[in-house]
């Protein structure tokens, strides 16, 4: 056996998921910037789906939320070190 | 004609007394009533921080309205808001039955995100 393209055992066997679809959750909250703080970077920005596994349908409910809650003055547009 | 479930949040500057922003909720309230609304909840968030300043200002009022109404009036209400130098920034959406029972849930206590927060809080502390 030889060991060329054989998958190294890492994070690639841990299956990314969508976590609103796998906790039920149909809403997501633009007046909840704690929970909108797990879903931007540390500059403020959106991260994407190939990081953070959610499905398409919910991706872009969360980006419509950010939106809002950054227009509402929750979070902020650019920013450093937010965390 | 049919009426649709709205959700409103609008933010009115800080230099108001408490007296003065009382009027001004007041007054979007009675806007809405006398275009028939029904209102289903309001809540007053006090002042909070912004994460950017807006005019200059780094507090705001925070109301929120949740009411049904007919759809033409929301263009009356946001030409008031337009109008009214008071308001900062507003916001209206319509609601969708996920939302509505969102809100619900949430007014109940039984909302499973508010818990998470607090436990990852918990956590952190411990």
């Amino acid at each position: 056996m030889t060991l060329l393209n054989e998958p190294i055992e890492r994070a690639q066997n841990r299956k990314k998921y969508c976590r609103f679809k796998k906790a039920g959750i149909k809403f997501i909250d633009y007046k909840d910037p704690n929970f909108l703080l797990k879903l931007i970077n540390d500059q403020g920005k959106i991260l994407p789906r190939r990081l953070t596994g959610t499905s398409l349908k919910y991706q872009r409910k969360v980006s419509q939320a950010i939106k809002r809650a950054r227009h509402l003055g929750m979070l902020p547009y650019v920013t450093d070190n937010m965390k | 004609m049919a009426k649709n479930q709205y959700e409103t949040v609008f933010i009115l500057t800080p230099v108001l007394s408490d007296q003065q922003m009382k009027d001004t909720v007041d007054k979007f309230r009675k806007t809405l009533a006398d275009n028939g609304a029904e209102f289903v909840h309001e809540d007053n968030w006090g002042l909070r921080k912004l994460a950017y300043p807006i005019q200059n200002k780094s507090t705001g009022f925070y109301t929120l309205f949740e009411y049904k109404v007919e759809p033409t009036v929301i263009e009356t209400l946001n030409t008031e808001f337009r109008r009214d130098e008071r308001v900062m920034r507003d916001l209206t959406i319509l609601m969708d039955k996920h939302h509505i029972a969102y809100a619900e849930r949430r007014r109940s206590g039984l909302i499973g995100i508010k818990k998470s927060t607090e436990t990852a809080k918990e956590g952190a502390e411990a």
